[in-house]
C-alpha cells in the first residue's frame, strides 16, 4: 500500500465529500486542534468542499506559536552567554521574540545550530566539553518523549554539558481551559493525529463525556481530515458525542506506553504560559528532581527584561479560535512569511501562514 | 604528486602549473584550453546568449551527480532556456586546502562527462586555493555563451492566456536527493539527482514548434516559483492540477516526513514550458521522445483571471494559490 497518494486519491474524496453534504444539517462549528491539520485543510481547499452548514475554525495545535515570549525571551537570553551553544529545530529561528529572534542572534555571533534530532544535540555536547548545550525543548507530547531519552542518555554517558530548557506543552489540558472560557462554542474536535499517536486517543474522553463534544482523531492526508469530519458529522446528527478514531494507521487507543513511560520518568506536569491563554495549569512539562541538573532555567542565570508583544498582532485570540487571520489588521500588510510580526505567520504549522500562503482570494 | 590540495597549488608557482597541466588541461582536453592562453579566442556569429552561476552544494558528491556535474548541467540549462544551443563554458575552480586530489580528479572528470553529453566544450577556467574553513571543499563558478537560432523568441514575458503549461518530468529529486545525504539527516532512499544537461530536449522541442513561448528550469524555489516568475513577468495567471504534476512516491514520503512541499524543492533536470495550445502536442510528443522528458505532462494552462498568480486545482476539486517560496527551504542545495 502506498501510505500518502492512496491518502490523496480524488474518486474516494468525491465519495466522502457527497456523503457529508448528504449527512449534514444542522450548522456546526469544528476545530482543528492541530496546525498540521490547518495545513492540510487549505493546501487541499477543503473548507472550500464543505457543505454551507459546515464552520471550521483553528486551534492552538503549533508549538511555536503557543510559546510565550518570555519563554522565546529566555532563549534568546540562553543564548548570549560566552560558551552555551543553543541546539533548536529549525522552525525555532525565525520567531520574533519581544527583542530580536534567533535568527538575528545567530547573524550577530551567537552559537545557534538547527538539529533535526535531540540526538544531534547530544552528539554537539560530547564534542565540545568546554562548551554548554542547551536544547530548546519546545513541542509537545509528540517530542517530549524524544527529548526525555535524549536527557537519559545524556545521564548513562556521563554528558555533563547537555542541558534542555523545557518549554513543552501538553495539549488535553489547553483545550479544557479553551472551552472552560466559553469564548467559542464547539460542536466538534479533530483531534491532533501524531500527539494521540504518543497519549493515545484515551486522554480525549473528558471532552467527549464532560462537555458533551464528539471527538475524532484525524491523519495528515485529505481523505483523513474528510473521513474525520463525515465521523464527527454522524455523531453530531445522530446526537452522540464520543471519542474515536478515523487514524488507525497511526493511533492506538492506549497511545505508544514506550514513549509515555520515558516522558513520564524524565518530566513532570507544571504550569504553563500558553500565548494568547496566560498561564494555563498542568499545561506544561519540566523536568523532575532526579533530572534537575539537565535544567538550563536552573543551571544558568538567565536575565531577561520585560516581555511585550507586538502591537497589533491578534495571535492570541487566533490561538483561542476566537479571531480568525483574516480579521487582524496587520495580515497580509505589515506582516507577511518574509516579514513576520506574530507566530502564527512564522511556523509552517501557523494558521496565519497557512491563511496566506495558500488562501487569499481562492481558498479560505 | 601531493594526494591533498595546498595552499601552493593556488599560488601560481609550479604546483599551479602542475595542477592545471595535469587534473584540468589534460582531463578537459580541447584546443582552446591546450593554449594556455589568458582567453579563449572564439568565432561567433548570430544571437549570443550568456549566462553565469556558481555552485555551493554541500555534499560536493551525492546520489545521481556530484558538483563537477551539476554545475556544467546547470550553465547549459540556463542557457537552453533561453532557446539557445549551449557551446562554450567557463569553470572557475575555490578550492579549500586540504580537499583530496583524487575527489577533485573525480569532479572535473564529471564536468568532461556532462561536457561532452551536452556539446559545449570548456574553453577557460582558474583555480584558486583558500585557507580551510574560508571556502567548504570546493565551490565552482561558472559563464556559458550559446548562440539562438533565427526566429526563436522565448522569454518569460511571453504566455498568453490559452497557451499550455508542459512540465518534463517528475519534481523534487534533486532536492530531496542531497537533502538525503546531508550530516545529522541522512535517511536512505534510492531516489537519484536528476541533474542533466537539457540543451538537446530544447533543440528537440523547438523543433517540434518553433513557438514555444517560454521556458524555465525550476531550480531553486521548485516548480512553483518558476510558475509564479511567469505569471508575473507575462502579466497572466496560470492554473495547474495537483492531479496532473507527476511526483515520485519517494520524494512524496521525504516530503511528508521534512514538512516539505515537493512544489517548492530544487530540480535540476526539468524544464517547465508554455507552449500555444495548438503546438502542445507536438512539443509534448517531441519531449517523451527524449530520455529527460519521458514522463512530461500538461499540467495546466494560461489564463487571463488572476494576473500574476498561480491558483492550483486540488485533488478535491477545491482551489489553492501556489505563492513563491519564502525564505530558503533548503540551503545550499546547488
Amino acid at each position: 500500500m502506498k501510505f500518502i497518494s492512496e491518502f490523496r486519491r480524488s474518486e474516494l474524496a468525491e465519495g466522502l465529500i457527497s456523503q457529508i453534504h448528504r449527512q449534514s444539517k444542522t450548522p456546526v462549528r469544528l476545530m482543528e486542534f492541530c496546525g498540521g491539520h490547518t495545513v492540510t485543510i487549505f493546501r487541499y481547499g477543503i473548507r472550500q468542499v464543505l457543505p454551507q452548514t459546515i464552520d471550521m475554525v483553528s486551534g492552538p495545535g503549533c508549538p511555536i506559536c503557543v510559546t510565550a515570549n518570555a519563554d522565546l525571551d529566555k532563549a534568546i537570553a540562553l543564548s548570549q552567554i560566552p560558551g552555551v551553544i543553543i541546539a533548536t529545530f529549525g522552525d525555532m529561528l525565525k520567531v520574533p521574540g519581544s527583542r530580536s529572534s534567533l535568527q538575528k542572534v545567530k547573524a550577530n555571533g551567537a552559537d545557534v545550530r538547527t538539529v533535526y534530532s535531540t540526538m544531534d544535540a547530544l552528539k554537539i555536547a560530547e564534542a565540545d566539553s568546554n562548551k554548554s548545550v542547551v536544547f530548546l525543548g519546545i513541542g509537545f507530547e509528540t517530542t517530549a518523549p524524544t527529548i526525555a531519552a535524549s536527557v537519559l542518555q545524556a545521564e548513562e554517558k556521563e554528558i555533563r554539558n547537555y542541558y534542555v530548557l523545557s518549554l513543552h506543552k501538553l495539549c488535553p489540558p489547553v483545550i479544557q481551559a479553551i472551552l472552560d472560557s466559553g469564548e467559542v462554542k464547539l460542536d466538534g474536535l479533530i483531534c491532533p493525529g501524531h500527539v494521540s499517536a504518543i497519549i493515545g486517543s484515551h486522554p480525549w474522553e473528558f471532552i467527549a463525556r464532560d462537555y458533551g463534544i464528539p471527538c475524532v482523531v484525524s491523519g495528515f492526508e485529505p481523505l483523513d481530515i474528510l473521513q474525520c469530519v463525515d465521523m464527527l458529522v454522524a455523531q453530531i446528527e445522530k446526537g452522540e458525542s464520543k471519542v474515536e478514531i478515523a487514524y488507525r494507521r497511526g493511533v492506538r487507543p492506549e497511545g505508544n506506553q514506550q514513549a509515555l513511560k520515558l516522558m513520564e520518568q524524565v518530566f513532570e506536569p507544571c504550569p504553563a504560559r500558553w500565548r494568547g491563554m496566560g498561564e494555563v495549569p498542568d499545561s506544561g512539562l519540566k523536568l523532575r528532581q532526579e533530572y534537575q541538573r539537565f535544567d538550563a532555567e536552573l543551571a544558568f542565570d538567565i536575565a531577561l527584561s520585560p516581555a511585550y508583544e507586538p502591537a497589533g498582532c491578534i495571535c492570541g485570540d487566533i490561538l483561542r479560535g476566537v479571531k480568525t487571520p483574516l480579521d487582524c489588521r496587520l495580515f497580509g500588510k505589515a506582516c507577511t512569511p518574509q516579514y513576520p510580526v506574530g507566530p502564527c505567520m512564522v511556523s509552517s504549522e501557523g494558521a496565519c501562514s497557512a491563511y496566506y500562503l495558500y488562501g487569499g482570494d481562492f481558498g479560505g | 604528486m601531493e594526494d591533498k590540495i595546498l595552499l601552493a597549488h593556488g599560488s601560481g608557482g609550479k604546483l599551479a602549473h602542475e595542477l592545471i597541466e595535469k587534473s584540468f588541461v589534460k582531463a578537459l582536453a580541447n584546443p582552446f584550453l591546450a593554449k594556455l592562453d589568458d582567453s579563449a579566442v572564439i568565432d561567433l556569429s548570430g544571437r549570443l546568449a550568456f549566462t553565469t552561476d556558481s555552485y555551493v552544494v554541500s555534499p560536493i558528491f551525492f546520489p545521481g551527480g556530484d558538483i563537477g556535474k551539476l554545475a556544467v548541467c546547470g550553465t547549459v540549462n540556463d542557457l537552453a532556456m533561453s532557446g539557445a544551443k549551449p557551446l562554450y563554458l567557463s569553470l572557475s575552480f575555490i578550492i579549500e586546502e586540504g580537499l583530496p586530489r583524487a575527489e577533485l580528479d573525480q569532479i572535473v572528470d564529471s564536468t568532461r562527462k556532462a561536457a561532452q553529453e551536452a556539446g559545449v566544450q570548456i574553453v577557460t577556467g582558474d583555480t584558486k586555493v583558500v585557507h580551510r574553513g574560508s571556502a567548504d571543499k570546493l565551490f565552482i563558478n561558472t559563464a556559458g555563451v550559446g548562440v539562438i537560432p533565427e526566429g526563436i523568441d522565448i522569454s518569460g514575458s511571453n504566455a498568453r492566456p490559452g497557451d499550455k503549461v508542459i512540465l518534463s518530468g517528475t519534481i523534487g529529486d534533486h532536492g530531496i536527493a542531497v537533502l538525503s545525504q546531508r550530516e545529522g539527516l541522512s535517511f536512505s532512499t534510492r531516489l537519484e539527482s536528476d541533474c542533466a544537461p537539457l540543451g538537446n530536449l530544447v533543440a528537440e522541442m523547438l523543433a517540434a514548434s518553433p513557438n514555444i513561448r517560454c521556458l524555465r528550469d525550476p531550480t531553486r524555489g521548485g516548480l512553483a516559483t518558476s510558475l509564479n516568475e511567469l505569471a508575473k513577468q507575462s502579466k497572466v495567471g496560470i492554473r495547474i492540477e495537483d492531479e496532473k504534476i507527476p511526483v515520485r512516491e519517494e520524494v512524496l514520503a521525504a516530503c511528508e516526513m521534512l514538512g516539505f512541499d515537493p512544489l517548492y524543492v530544487a530540480n535540476e533536470g526539468k524544464l517547465v514550458a508554455i507552449v500555444p495550445a495548438g503546438d502542445a502536442d507536438k512539443v509534448l510528443g517531441a519531449m517523451r521522445r527524449n530520455r529527460y522528458g519521458k514522463s512530461a505532462a500538461i499540467i495546466g494552462e494560461v489564463t487571463g483571471e488572476h494576473p500574476g498568480r498561480v491558483v492550483m486545482k486540488t485533488v478535491l476539486g477545491a482551489s489553492r494559490i501556489v505563492d513563491m517560496l519564502v525564505g530558503d527551504l533548503l540551503p545550499r542545495i546547488c
